[in-house]
């Protein structure tokens, strides 16, 4: 009985979170934008694995510019369709960052809004350097 | 370059235990995913890191679909501290071409085998105890809960020392500007050692971070043709399997097994730094 009284409690809300909840909240938000971010890149990068199979092993070139990398992929050519996914695999993290200023400014939390705007702004300012890190 | 199919999912496996680590205890995949693409599968040490670049971000969001749902990540916190993270590595990308990265790697590594011992105390420590938040803390509603389903409750708790924390997380993104290296470990010690989170928090936290420190330099890594399709779809996918599975283990740990499981990969992490400095690399 006292098991079943705590699984119930478990199975509730979190009772002390200061995040506040008008039916959407942040964190439902930012799990759904990584969730798909992860689904989609997973997705396409399998696809490319199962053609680069099918068509054989064959020599690739990184592209250098965004043309190439557009006509390699418009070929179908498997590592292009890979690089893809990995592509969307790395812009979920920035979508997050971008996603969550929304979220929070759906929770009128304006710190907040401030705070991830920041994020985001020396996020891109980093990719604008591309001297990496961050 | 081309890969045997064998070798790929061997790569493929090898990540799936790489990625649950990573996922429980916060860190990128990269401290294993480097050996084993070097020394186990013979790849040059530059594609590696490649890969390991991705093998972070795909830890960190892989995981952090499930941890933030759950409301085991604090999401306010990890958004404040990415503030630092991020002006710190481009200082630290600024920085790169006037010190000596052989120096760093050692100091950085001697640095955090010292911090070990704090973690070591606190071992027998299941929850932080009369922690109390501080202004900037308060100010910005940083305290919160998470459910513990291992103890079946949920924990609320306190956050102390924002300011430190901060300019740790400041250090952490000027590291991996300067080194190239995730600094999960950095994250996590000063979420757990000095915020006084409770262990499953600090990591799942941290791990929440990190993907945004890693997709900022995955740009360069890409520029430079570090990263190979056929070494980091493998890598992707299978960190990817292992991050979703860490993250439905983690629950069932307690802090004090999350802790033991964390201070050895720390230590590793430690003299592989050291290492890297005197010209070894693992």
């Amino acid at each position: 009985m006292k098991v079943q009284i705590k699984e119930a409690a478990m199975k509730a809300e979190p009772m002390f979170t200061s995040q506040k909840r008008r039916g959407v909240d942040t964190a439902s938000i930012i799990g759904w934008v990584l969730q798909g971010g992860v689904i989609a890149s997973a997705t396409v990068i399998i696809c490319g694995l199962l053609l680069s199979l099918v068509t054989g092993t064959q020599t690739y070139t990184m592209p250098t510019s965004i043309e190439q990398f557009g006509s390699s992929l418009f070929t179908f050519q498997p590592q292009a369709i890979i690089i893809l996914g990995i592509l969307l695999l790395i812009a979920t993290p920035v979508l997050r960052v971008a996603i969550s200023i929304f979220a929070f400014w759906l929770e009128r939390d304006l710190k907040f809004v401030v705070i991830t705007t920041l994020v985001l702004l020396i996020l891109i300012t980093s990719f604008l350097l591309g001297k990496g890190g961050a | 370059m081309t890969l045997p199919l064998l070798t790929m999912l061997l790569i493929f496996a090898g990540s799936i235990f790489a990625g649950m680590l990573g996922a429980l205890v916060g860190l990128g995949g990269g401290i294993l995913i480097v050996p084993m693409l070097t020394l186990f599968f013979g790849l040059p040490i530059q594609y590696a890191i490649g890969a390991s670049i991705i093998a972070v971000i795909a830890t960190s969001s892989g995981a952090a679909a499930a941890y933030v749902r759950d409301h085991m990540t604090n999401v306010r916190i990890g958004m404040f501290l990415e503030v630092a993270t991020t002006t710190g590595a481009i200082s630290g990308a600024f920085l790169a071409g006037l010190l000596a990265p052989q120096l760093l790697f050692v100091i950085f590594g001697i640095v955090l085998l010292i911090s070990v011992l704090p973690v070591i105390v606190k071992l027998g420590e299941e929850l932080p105890q009369r922690v109390h938040s501080d202004r900037l803390a308060s100010w910005l509603h940083l305290s919160s809960s998470y459910p513990d389903r291992r103890m079946g409750k949920e924990v609320a708790y306190e956050v102390t020392h924002t300011p430190y924390g901060l300019a740790m997380m400041y250090v952490a993104g000027l590291l991996s500007g300067l080194l190239g290296i995730g600094s999960g470990t950095l994250k996590v010690l000063a979420l757990d050692t000095l915020m006084r989170l409770p262990m499953k928090v600090s990591t799942t936290t941290s791990n929440f971070m990190i993907g945004v420190t890693a997709a900022a330099s995955a740009g360069i890594y890409f520029a430079r043709g570090d990263i190979q399709p056929l070494v980091a779809a493998p890598v992707a996918l299978g960190i990817l399997l292992g991050a979703l599975l860490g993250a439905r283990v983690l629950n069932k740990l307690s802090n004090r097994t999350l802790r033991l499981i964390f201070i050895p990969v720390m230590a590793i992490i430690a003299l592989q730094m050291v290492l890297r400095g005197f010209g070894i690399g693992l």
